[in-house]
């Protein structure tokens, strides 16, 4: 049952082949067995999956169901959840039993999902290796000794070791796209204000964005389809209507300009994921897409821009953390000053804590200019950069990482190595554009992720693209062995 | 760039955030190396260009002034650290 994809199981529920229950006590039987191997989930709702899943057997029945009834999903433990605690990888948040659910988790269960728990994940989102979790790492299926990617580990990781027929994942600087990398998996970054930030714990506010992490494009389409739209709750959301993400998932190829931009397949770029990346290129190609080689001259400024952009945002948007409200407060604080000072040094991991002191600094009186004003006029020259390129292509194409995935604790001490990490992801972000990582020749048994960068809201072409080349090749069918 | 001991301590109090001692040279060392990879956007000619605001240029919405949201209180209180009467409580700030 597990091997099927969302819309396998959605025919398969309909015919009767299985219900929802099965389906869920099926998922459940794997996570307790297979999980304590991957440490994917920071709680797991078994009893409110079975209830969940008795009303979508009902709904199957009388014929009141969408195309997501009865799938058991998980959800990225930064979507709040009414009466279930979210933690968001954080000893801060270790206690809290959120009160409301986020617009994505009430937007899905009105779908008719069944959710089987919360992911792991870096803590408050931020990392790419998944280890500055509070809860542990989480080790990637194809190798337990190598990080599953992050933020959004945790989610890759039960995806595609089958403990769940799709995830949700959150994509700050490429924590959706590149865990999918690493995990082998297809994970998609809508536009910037295409689903709800309501409920889902911010980062940095003016890159985050929620989407789908699934087995393929098809079933992304339909995650997509529940997760996108406008929400008067969030006033960064944006009013533009929802297309049908699955009504053009099989419109031809022909003539589709695709760009490579020349610096994505420079220095650092590990030669055999280059060549992964040449040969999913090749595939399209025969579809009949032509290849454009592209420039974008201000790439190199990604990286920098990020960590003065997002810690900024996040030094700001996690003083909400102070041990006053919710969440973690220390022990017999002697005044204010010190149950805000302890509450949030022992609530707060070492990553968290480099990130929220690195924008306090640039934020400081004197350094503004210098460092926030500065990083947003770079921004502008990085989001032009594409603007230019999407004159001349439909869609750019690249490598999601540079590497396949590295072994735990190899990159963990040095945060400006892993930082680096997400050279080909971050700039995406900084634009507000939609991007997506489908899993294409591994290397060495291990996955490789291609990138796919498409212009404003072009979600559905995207989409298009990713499920062509799932139509001729079957990476995303390949599971880890010992999780099959 | 180069930050030491002090100001390491003096951008934590402005954080409100208390650091292990054991840790502060090590925070010194890793916040130098990442200010260090933020100095390559000084290598950028930007004087003529405009900050970037929003990622899609969109101005903030903004909604009636009406209220549209029940009274939350007692839920959001039971999670709450320490309270009493629907109050919040912290230690005394005035004497």
């Amino acid at each position: 049952m597990h091997r099927k994809t969302i819309t396998e199981m959605s025919a398969s529920l309909r015919a009767g082949e299985f219900t929802s229950v099965e389906l869920t006590r099926h998922f459940l039987e794997r996570i307790e067995r297979l999980d304590p191997e991957l440490n994917s989930f920071v709680t797991v709702t078994a009893e409110a999956a079975l209830a969940a899943a008795e009303k979508a057997d009902q709904a199957l029945q009388s014929g009141a169901a969408s195309a997501l009834t009865g799938i058991p999903i998980v959800q990225k433990d930064i979507f709040c959840t009414r009466g279930v605690r979210t933690s968001c990888g954080s000893r801060m948040l270790d206690n809290f039993i959120s009160p409301y659910d986020a617009t994505v988790t009430e937007r899905l269960l009105q779908a008719g999902v069944v959710s089987l728990g919360k992911t792991n994940m870096d803590e408050f989102a931020m990392g790419s290796s998944n280890e500055t979790s509070f809860y542990g790492p989480v080790r990637n299926p194809w190798d337990t000794k190598r990080v599953p990617g992050g933020s959004s580990g945790g989610s890759a990781a039960a995806v595609a070791a089958r403990l769940a027929a799709a995830a949700t994942g959150t994509d700050t600087g490429g924590s959706i796209r590149q865990p999918a990398a690493l995990c082998g998996i297809t994970g998609l970054k809508p536009t910037y204000g295409r689903v709800s930030r309501f409920g889902m714990i911010a980062f940095a506010s003016s890159l985050d964005q929620a989407g789908p992490m699934t087995r393929c494009a098809e079933d992304a389409a339909l995650m997509l389809q529940a997760m996108a739209g406008f929400d008067e709750r969030d006033s960064t959301c944006a009013d533009e209507p929802v297309p049908d993400y699955s009504a053009g998932l099989n419109d031809s190829l022909d003539g589709l300009r695709i760009g490579l931009p020349k610096e994505y397949f420079g220095e650092g770029l590990d030669p055999a994921v280059a060549a992964s990346i040449q040969a999913a290129i090749d595939v399209y190609k025969g579809l009949g897409a032509e290849v454009v080689e592209i420039s974008l001259p201000n790439t190199g400024l990604a990286v920098p821009t990020y960590y003065v952009v997002a810690p900024a945002e996040c030094s700001s948007n996690l003083s909400r953390f102070d041990g006053v409200r919710f969440g973690y407060r220390c022990q017999e604080p002697k005044d204010l000053e010190d149950l805000y000072k302890r509450s949030r040094g022992e609530g707060f991991g070492e990553e968290v804590k480099r990130r929220i002191m690195i924008g306090t600094y640039a934020l400081s009186a004197g350094y503004y200019d210098a460092y926030y004003l500065k990083a947003q006029k770079t921004r502008h020259l990085i989001s032009d950069d594409f603007k230019q390129a999407f004159e001349q292509v439909d869609v750019i194409m690249g490598p999601t990482s540079p590497t396949t995935a590295f072994a735990l604790g190899e990159k963990v001490d040095d945060p400006v190595t892993m930082y680096l990490n997400d050279i080909y992801t971050i700039a995406t972000n900084l634009a507000g554009l939609p991007g997506m990582s489908l899993p294409v020749e591994p290397v060495n048994g291990l996955p490789v992720g291609l990138q796919l960068i498409g212009n404003y809201f072009a979600e559905a072409k995207l989409l298009n693209v990713a499920h062509r080349f799932q139509q001729e090749t079957q990476w995303h069918r390949t599971m880890p062995e010992n999780f099959a | 760039m180069s930050l030491d001991r002090s100001d390491v301590e003096k951008i934590a109090h402005l954080a409100r955030m208390s650091l292990d001692e054991a840790q502060i040279d090590a925070y010194a060392k890793d916040l130098t190396n990442i200010l260090n990879l933020v100095e390559q956007l000084e290598s950028s000619d930007t004087d003529q260009v405009e900050p970037m605001a929003h990622p899609l240029h969109m101005a903030q919405r903004l909604r009636q002034d009406q209220v549209t949201e029940d009274n939350h209180r007692q839920e959001y209180q039971v999670i709450a650290p320490s309270v009493e009467a629907g109050l919040y409580l912290v230690p005394k700030v005035i004497e």
